[in-house]
């Protein structure tokens, strides 16, 4: 099987340096598309790879680049910025493509600034990935010295300057226009949209931000072809993907699958089962702001449009295996307070309205939770549905709950009655 | 005031910054790393630095939690409080540690060495229970092991 994300990564010590990785065939693609293809060539062989943003909400990345104004009167300059934040509970992935190969990222940086002709880019990567962090800063300071960066790469016109930008915690920071502002230096608030940022991003400027994951795919379709990168997954989406597994299993980790394998697969082949002395309760599949799904649903496929049609999201592709022997209401109390933590404060609704989940939800857990408890729970997801907030925070936080509460609403039954925590 | 040394590093991040605002995150960070917080007087010393209004910079400053307006000791914990550590055995991890460090969260302990603090997912959920202490991981973590953990640091 074909796993071109994770061909390079070495099992111990640091990642390929710029000649390994040269050795081991790449920078071919980048030489490819810098010398012998147009820009608009680059977009439509990513647009034929049916190449989905594995950001979270899977859109289509040469979509995202064709929005970008092209041509002599299009405002300069323009940006590429490449989300490596990665705060969402659960999800890991991203943190494994950085450490184990990051010239990939590198590579996949410049040919997708050529595609939308960027001349800045910048990585924005969260604090607390130290190991990431220390081995991009090396990967950059070689690709400059080789002359891969900078000014005419390749001896052609083209420039490109990479910046890595340490952030200081903060999940909202990962959301695409919040991060703008926090690469500006202002508040990292979410910005109103529209303006979409391939028009209006950046200063003002055109700007790309793709997840770090989607743009280490990049070097590979330009590479093998769009009917090759189609070819690795089992979905009409092409590409493998990043999944891991934490939680109750035997061997917790990450591992390069065609994309949509089933979550049985992942858990049962990969991650080694459930631990013995336990039994499976629930999945939440995609990290924190992704729905609960129950056991039986363990045969559904972790590509985007089955996980949707199961009314979950393929989110990160990280799950989380959670046992008999912990509390979904005690767990869904977890989710909402990281939400609630790290809401914004920007609107209303997300700001006052999450705390006060949250003390509900201490309530039930502590057995002082009335029925009445449960209907206001219930109201919440409608209140805090899309539109009715300004960013995707507060409605992806709604998506455990609401999943929770159909699955297994029994649970937060039994707290009410019992007025304490059967699982305590 | 700024040592001669913060002055250079500031600089140095400064020349590929567009403006003196996109510079504010990593001069709060170089003042940081040498002072261990950011005081009010360091906010109003980096903030003239970079031409900005004292209060445009702590409305930065304090967005971030990591960085840290009032005084830590000399290492930093962070306690990963996330789903799959939760999972994992977070509250035990989080209870020995109040125990061991006589603290609970946002404290710092009565000889300055440790603060504690919880923190969102630290990305490295295939070794929950884990815990950074300033750049350094440590997961998954069983109990007996804090202490030795904790004597790396003085
Ligand atoms: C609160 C919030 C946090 C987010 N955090 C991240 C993140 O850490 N990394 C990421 O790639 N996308 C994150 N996203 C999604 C981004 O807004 C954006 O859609 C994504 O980076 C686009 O990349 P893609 O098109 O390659 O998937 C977040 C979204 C929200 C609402
Ligand atoms: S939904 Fe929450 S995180 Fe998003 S802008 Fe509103 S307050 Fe901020
Ligand atoms: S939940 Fe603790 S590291 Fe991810």
């Amino acid at each position: 099987m074909n796993r071109p994300l994770t061909k390079n990564f070495q099992s111990l010590g640091p990642p390929l340096s710029l000649a390994e990785y040269e050795k081991a065939g790449g920078y071919q693609a980048m030489r490819r598309a810098l010398t012998a293809m147009e820009p608009g060539q680059v977009t439509a062989l990513v647009n034929a790879a049916n190449l989905r943003g594995r950001g979270g909400a899977g859109f289509p990345t040469a979509r995202k680049w064709s929005f970008v104004p092209m041509g002599k009167d299009a405002p300069r300059p323009r940006y590429l910025t490449v989300n490596a934040d990665e705060m969402e509970p659960a999800a890991f992935k991203d943190r494994v493509l950085l450490e184990g190969d990051p010239h990939q990222l590198i590579e996949g940086i410049i040919i997708a600034a050529f595609a939308i002709q960027a001349e800045i880019a910048y990585i924005f990567i969260r604090q607390c990935y130290t190991t990431a962090f220390r081995r991009l800063n090396t990967a950059i300071a070689e690709a400059y010295a080789k002359g891969y960066l900078g000014r005419n790469i390749l001896g052609t016109d083209f420039h490109l300057a990479l910046h890595l930008h340490e952030s200081a915690g903060r999940y909202i920071c990962g959301e695409e226009t919040a991060l703008l502002n926090a690469l500006e230096g202002r508040r990292p608030v979410p910005r109103a949209k529209p303006p979409f940022p391939p028009v209006i991003g950046l200063w003002g400027k055109p700007t790309v931000t793709n997840n770090a994951e989607t743009i280490c795919n990049v070097p590979h379709i330009i590479q093998n072809g769009p009917d090759w990168y189609r070819a690795l997954s089992l979905t009409p989406d092409g590409g493998t993907k990043i999944y891991g597994v934490s939680g109750k299993v035997v061997k917790p980790g990450a591992w390069e699958l065609p994309l949509g394998v089933s979550m049985r697969e992942v858990i049962e082949e990969h991650a080694g089962g459930l631990r013995p002395e336990v039994k499976l309760r629930a999945v939440l599949p995609g990290g924190a702001s992704t729905a609960l799904l129950p056991p039986d649903h363990l045969d559904i496929k972790m590509d985007f449009n089955s996980m949707q049609a199961a009314g979950s999201r393929l989110g990160t592709g990280t799950l989380v295996v959670i046992d008999d022997k912990t509390c979904i209401v005690g767990l869904v109390l977890n989710l909402l307070n990281f939400f609630a933590r790290e809401s914004c404060g920007w609107c209303t609704p997300c700001r006052e309205g999450l705390p006060w989940i949250v003390k509900l939800l201490k309530a039930i857990e502590n057995g002082d939770g009335r029925p009445e408890d449960l209907t206001r729970l219930k109201e919440q997801p409608r209140l805090m549905a899309p539109g009715h907030t300004f960013c995707p925070l507060a409605p992806g936080a709604m998506e455990p709950l609401q999943s929770a509460l159909t699955y297994f609403e029994d649970d937060f039954k039994r707290h009410i009655q019992e007025k304490r925590c059967p699982w305590k | 005031m700024l040592s001669p040394e913060e002055i250079q590093e500031i600089q140095t991040a400064l020349a590929h910054c567009e403006s003196n605002f996109a510079a504010g995150l990593d001069a709060l960070k170089i003042v940081q790393r040498r002072r261990g917080w950011i005081s009010d007087e360091t906010l109003q010393e980096v903030a003239r630095f970079l031409e900005m209004t004292p209060a445009e910079l702590d409305s930065v400053a304090t967005f971030y939690s990591l960085i840290f307006r009032r005084q830590v000791g000399r290492h930093v914990i962070l306690l990963c409080d996330s789903v799959s550590c939760w999972v994992m055995g977070y509250e035990s991890l989080f209870e020995a540690l109040k125990k061991r460090l006589g603290i609970g969260f946002g404290q710092t302990s009565a000889d300055g060495r440790f603060t504690l603090l919880p923190h969102p997912c630290l990305g490295a959920c295939e070794r929950a229970p884990v815990m950074m202490i300033d750049d350094e991981l440590y997961g998954p973590i069983e109990e007996e092991m804090i202490e030795k953990i904790l004597a790396r640091y003085e």
